[in-house]
């Protein structure tokens, strides 16, 4: 048997967006109809929290353990929100596009059953500048359920209503973060908040918010329509569901899949992606994105999954990877990571715009030829003083993966930038 | 003064949010979609409208990446810096770019041709090296392929 696609298996292969009646043909909606016909706000998130979905925009939170805190019944504040963080920016990552592009409805059906199964009455995708295509098809897909009685006061004659908006973001990595999201809807800068209160409970204007990734939203359909039981049936291992796994970098064939969770890397990589270019080989992958640790040779056979990564001293992130060959210099691609970090920091927590910065200098120089005994030294301290609790958000723990593993894995290319005071990739 | 236009627009924006805050970042943006950039006097309209400080619509407007406060060429090219781009040849688009134009990044052509921007990763790695050049995605770069870009722009 072939395994099941849900997320993708109805997206045209021409490039074009799935229309509401294509979407509706392929079961889009039914899922819908079936939470507000027969189901109670509590039975749709009781199903979600039983089919094992976690969060896909990268940390894996459970997502009906997320929606378990949101405050429900006639006393909850009003009006309470749900958002679609669209806000794609991790590097290497272009799997909430793919989706987005292709079937914009499964995103607007999942947003709404979210808002349905929280009460929610206002809902926002929040999405990057840059998501042009997206946006045109996301704002047509919402206009498209508007006028079939999807969207607005009563939807489906329900009594349940829910308004939905499309906001486009003026960019920054930090408005993907979840609190730095709220803050840059509120029209302020995007820095995190203080946790607790979390979001849930005080979120946007101070009112409950639920705030999913674009991936995980999309999944909902699919578990209200089969069930929880469908969907832990997907995966090849304890963490539910499909994923959408990616690869770029050079190899044979860049591109997106949408497979088993649990799939393991190394089938990812040589059977999807096909290997390395001819002429190359294998060094190093970061397996979901840029904020994760480098895994080598001997980590290929770890299932892809939440659990499974992290036991081998990584994460799944987004599941897209990005891949390391060996005639690309792994202190460059290190210097280039850690730049990015460096300037996408908003300034609001001191080992992050201070540590990142500082790293960022000692790896340019390092790059340069310019490179010192204890340079090393220097940055395994910084990577330390980024971990998680010395800052409001993840993006400096997310900094120090790629930089406390490229140091343990590529020491020698460290050492021997530092030695021979110049870069030996670079002609 | 703001046009009767981008008035207009930027009072459309005000249904979908409660607070007058939350469009300062949107009508900068409705600003910079009509005159190109956002210029003192551009900061200074919108202040007036929607009752915000100067100091305020700057520390966003320099916050956020797509909002532009110095002015930019008739085409703007922003060349992703990232990680799979920096890997499948990002630097030699740049040089090829800058060589081109005669430009380095954050520069404007003299003609006002083309203004050349760095940008992170545009979800596009599959198709790295890429770019976006007045709002549209070209990925699978090679030097012939920016040239033929460039040359479709007047």
């Amino acid at each position: 048997m072939t395994a099941e696609k849900p997320l993708t298996k109805d997206i045209p292969a021409d490039g074009q967006a799935l229309d509401l009646t294509g979407y509706e043909r392929t079961g889009g909606y039914r899922g819908l109809r079936k939470a507000l016909g027969n189901m109670t706000p509590q039975q749709v998130q009781e199903e979600v929290k039983n089919s094992g979905l976690r969060g896909r925009g990268g940390a894996g939170f459970p997502t009906g353990v997320k929606w378990s805190f949101t405050p429900m019944g006639t006393d909850a504040p009003r009006p309470k929100y749900v958002i679609a963080n669209a806000d794609e920016m991790e590097p290497g990552t272009f799997k909430d596009r793919y989706l987005m592009e292709g079937n914009p409805h499964q995103l607007v059906d999942g947003l709404i059953l979210a808002g349905y199964a929280n009460q929610a009455d206002v809902a926002y995708i929040f999405i990057r500048g840059e998501y042009k295509v997206s946006q045109e098809r996301l704002a047509r897909a919402i206009a498209e359920a508007y006028s079939a009685g999807y969207l607005g006061k009563n939807i489906l004659n329900s009594g349940y209503g829910l308004e939905m908006y499309l906001h486009v973001s003026a960019g920054r990595y930090m408005c993907g973060e979840e609190t730095g999201l709220l803050n840059a809807l509120e029209g302020k800068r995007a820095n995190p908040r203080a946790k607790p209160p979390y979001p849930q409970v005080s979120g946007l204007w101070g009112k409950p918010t639920i705030v999913n990734n674009v991936e995980t939203l999309a999944n909902l359909p699919h578990i209200v329509e089969h069930g929880a039981a469908w969907f832990q049936g997907l995966s090849r291992t304890k963490d539910s569901g499909t994923k959408l796994y990616g690869a770029s970098g050079k190899v044979k064939r860049p591109g997106l899949w949408e497979l088993p969770m649990g799939t393991p890397l190394r089938e990812i990589f040589e059977e999807y992606a096909g290997g390395m270019r001819d002429g190359l080989r294998f060094r190093g992958v970061l397996p979901g994105g840029a904020s994760t640790d480098f895994l080598v040779e001997q980590h290929l056979d770890v299932p892809m999954d939440f659990t499974e990564v992290a036991k081998v001293g990584s994460r799944l992130g987004t599941g897209t990877m990005i891949v390391l060959d060996d005639h690309t210099c792994p202190v460059g691609m290190t210097a280039n990571l850690i730049h990015f970090f460096a300037q996408e920091s908003c300034g609001w927590c001191t080992p992050c715009w201070s540590g990142l910065n500082w790293a960022d200098h000692i790896l340019r120089a390092m790059e340069d030829g310019q490179g010192k005994p204890g340079d090393l030294e220097k940055l395994e301290f910084q990577t330390k003083f980024w971990g998680t609790g010395h800052t409001f958000c993840a993006l400096a723990p997310g900094a120090a993966e790629p930089l406390q593993s490229a140091l343990k894995y590529f020491r020698e290319d460290f050492e021997r930038h530092i030695r021979e005071e110049r870069c030996s990739f670079r002609k | 003064m703001l046009t009767a236009e981008e008035r207009q627009e930027i009072e459309a924006e005000m249904a979908r949010y409660p607070t007058k805050e939350a469009i300062y970042i949107d009508a900068m943006k409705i600003v910079q979609r009509h005159r190109g950039w956002v210029s003192d006097e551009g900061i200074r309209d919108i202040g007036e409208m929607l009752h915000a400080s100067a100091a305020d619509l700057d520390s966003l407007a320099t916050f956020y990446n797509l909002i532009f406060r110095k002015p930019v060429g008739r085409h703007v090219i922003m060349l992703c810096d990232s990680v799979s781009c920096w890997i499948m040849g990002y630097e030699r688009m740049r040089e090829h770019l800058a060589e081109r134009l005669g430009i380095g990044l954050g520069e404007t052509t003299a003609d006002n041709r083309f203004t050349l921007l760095p940008i992170v990763c545009l979800g596009a790695c599959e198709q790295a090296p890429a770019l976006i050049l007045d709002n549209n995605l070209h990925g699978n770069l090679d030097p012939s392929k920016i040239d033929n870009l460039l040359q479709e722009c007047q």
